[in-house]
């Protein structure tokens, strides 16, 4: 089914209430000059809830496109909304007590929050290519004033540099190839390019042409995952951001831009055959994102071993979990897609709370190096304790959210009968492990001559952290909803 | 009239110019001289083929889209550019290496 401009607004409360809650920001921050470091996080959350809200009432019936097919609606992408706002929620409470923050007036910071989010529940949604490539540029062009947000410090401002030269880049890169794709098919609508790829048959100068298109888009898509070899804005980026931006990029641009990848890939150039997709021959485009996925883990992992710095050390290890969160993309099946999400939905709970214990730290600490986190354990059994857990559930020790990921990944895996990517994935696991161990031991076990200071966090602080907690301890219960949830949530516009 | 291939040429060397200035470069603002070169390429290759195909405006449309979003893009490049000569002054970005360990 495809509405039309009018009857699409009523689906499309969610990004209407962002819309509104950006300029209401905007103008309480210049009309409340007393009140608005009061009204303005207030106003930003009440407008994520309201969004999240509208979002959970969304009743869309089958899967079907608004405004004359320019996106797409369908329980997938109502997946992603609801998963991005919740990260957007709690990037923002994690966001108000954070010491790099209070130097700078914030006003600013709140829009863009919601810009970002705004822009990243489109990209969800997008099914025509001049969507995707807005939505991208809306996400991305927000997040580059965030990372440089703190204006006056040079780390942030070189990390911005960073992201907004490699960010063009690839974009651009990227649109190079829509526009190569829409010579080949006439069209910029993904299902009139699936079908008119379908027509004709791809061989000769049309299959290189196409494999172009394949590499150039992973351009695209791979520098909004940070995926090897799209990655090298990652740990700069990562570590000169603010930490609650860090945490933000590492989670919710992350999840937009694979569900951007699967619905270019799925709705564009595969074909729904029962319980799984079959790509258009001619271009073996899941190869080159197996290959993508394996180096991306083993490069990610490897690289984390030798860091230092608590911030790059997670950056690459989030460049790793893009790795797993793709080797459920590639397999074209229905479980692959639906693996793909639950490691999504628990590695929002896991990531975020390890950078949130990050910033906890440096608010008092005013330190990133792994060195420093000697003795924590003495002086914040709380902080310590939570910190293990978000590792070890990023690990997938089996009592913890993160183990449910990681079996249905490679569950995904093995029933498609890839037994060696499994392997790699297993052995990543493993060096992973090793790395995050590190932080554990140097937090509990190592102590330094000091006397141990007790740690202050805010209640605040103190709540959200729990609020983080609780997932990663219950899911491995609450289980069966979590598989029901995401099971509905692979349905795609015009696939399975 | 101009054949298709032609247009399609002069987009490839842009292209590749685009990638080659962005590589090269080391002066921030050339960089972002070279982006453009890269998203013009893209613009010339959807007008092309828009005008060479049965499909309607499609690809001039959406041209005029990728002409906005790059304007966006240079401005908000250019002021980070900015705030980051403000800290460093200078805009070489072998300069702005402390993040590189």
């Amino acid at each position: 089914m495809n509405l039309g401009n009018l009857d699409s607004l009523t689906f499309f409360y969610p990004e209407l209430i962002l819309l509104g809650g950006i300029l209401l920001v905007v103008i309480s921050d210049i009309a409340l000059k007393g009140l608005r470091n009061r009204v303005n996080p207030l106003l930003t959350l009440a407008a994520l809830l309201l969004a999240l809200f509208c979002t959970l009432q969304t009743d869309h019936g089958s899967a079907m496109t608004l405004f004359e097919g320019m996106l797409a609606l369908d329980n997938f992408a109502l997946f992603f909304k609801v998963f991005l706002l919740v990260a957007g929620i709690l990037v923002l409470l994690g966001s108000l007590h954070s010491e790099e923050l209070a130097s700078v007036h914030r006003g600013e910071f709140h829009a863009l929050l919601l810009a970002v989010t705004l822009g990243m529940l489109l990209m969800a949604n997008s099914a025509h290519l001049v969507m995707l490539y807005l939505s991208l540029e809306l996400v991305s062009l927000t997040s580059y004033i965030m990372v440089g947000y703190l204006r006056s410090d040079r780390l942030s401002n070189e990390a911005s540099m960073k992201y907004i030269l490699f960010g063009a880049v690839s974009t651009g890169a990227m649109l190079y190839g829509f526009s190569l794709l829409y010579g080949m098919t006439g069209s910029l609508d993904l299902f009139a390019i699936r079908d008119a790829l379908l027509a004709q048959e791809v061989v000769g100068f049309n299959q290189v042409t196409l494999l172009l298109v394949v590499v150039l888009t992973t351009a695209g898509f791979g520098f909004k995952t940070a995926a090897v070899p799209f990655h090298f804005w990652c740990p700069d980026v990562y570590t000169g951001a603010p930490t609650p931006v860090t945490a933000f990029l590492s989670v919710a641009p992350k999840a937009a831009g694979f569900a951007i990848l699967v619905r270019f890939f799925l709705s564009g150039l595969s074909q729904p055959a029962g319980e799984q997709w079959r790509f258009i021959s001619g271009v073996d485009w899941p190869l080159v994102l197996i290959v993508v996925s394996v180096l991306t883990m083993t490069l990610g992992n490897i690289a984390a071993l030798t860091q230092n710095n608590l911030k790059r050390m997670l950056a690459y290890s989030s460049i790793a979990h893009a790795g797993y969160i793709l080797m459920g993309a590639v397999l074209l099946t229905g479980s692959g897609l639906k693996a793909m999400l639950v490691y999504l939905f628990v590695y929002l709970f896991m990531n975020l709370g390890a950078f949130f214990v990050v910033t906890v730290i440096f608010n008092s600490e005013k330190t990133f190096e792994l060195q420093d986190y000697n003795g924590m354990f003495r002086r914040s059994p709380f902080l310590a304790i939570a910190m293990s857990i978000f590792l070890l559930s990023l690990i997938g020790i089996p009592p913890f959210a993160g183990f449910l990921g990681k079996l249905y990944i490679f569950g995904a895996v093995i029933d498609q009968g890839l037994y060696w990517f499994a392997v790699v994935g297993a052995l990543n696991a493993a060096v992973a492990a090793f790395y995050y161990m590190r932080i554990m031991k140097h937090m509990i076990l190592e102590n330094d001559d000091r006397p141990p200071t007790p740690l202050r966090i805010s209640t605040l602080n103190r709540a959200l952290l729990i609020l983080l907690l609780v997932p990663n301890i219950v899911l491995i219960v609450f289980w069966a909803p979590i598989d029901r949830w995401t099971a509905n949530s692979i349905t795609l516009f015009g696939g399975l | 009239m101009i054949e298709l291939k032609y247009y399609l040429l002069i987009s490839a060397a842009l292209f590749s110019l685009g990638v080659f200035g962005v590589l090269t470069r080391r002066n921030a603002v050339n960089v972002l001289m070279g982006v453009e070169l890269i998203l013009n390429s893209a613009n010339l290759n959807l007008v092309a083929f828009s005008r060479y195909s049965s499909s309607g405006i499609d690809g001039q449309m959406f041209a005029v889209f990728v002409i906005v979003v790059a304007a966006a893009e240079v401005a908000v490049a250019l002021a980070i550019v900015l705030t980051l000569y403000r800290v460093l002054n200078t805009v070489n970005l072998d300069r702005a290496d402390v993040l590189k360990r």
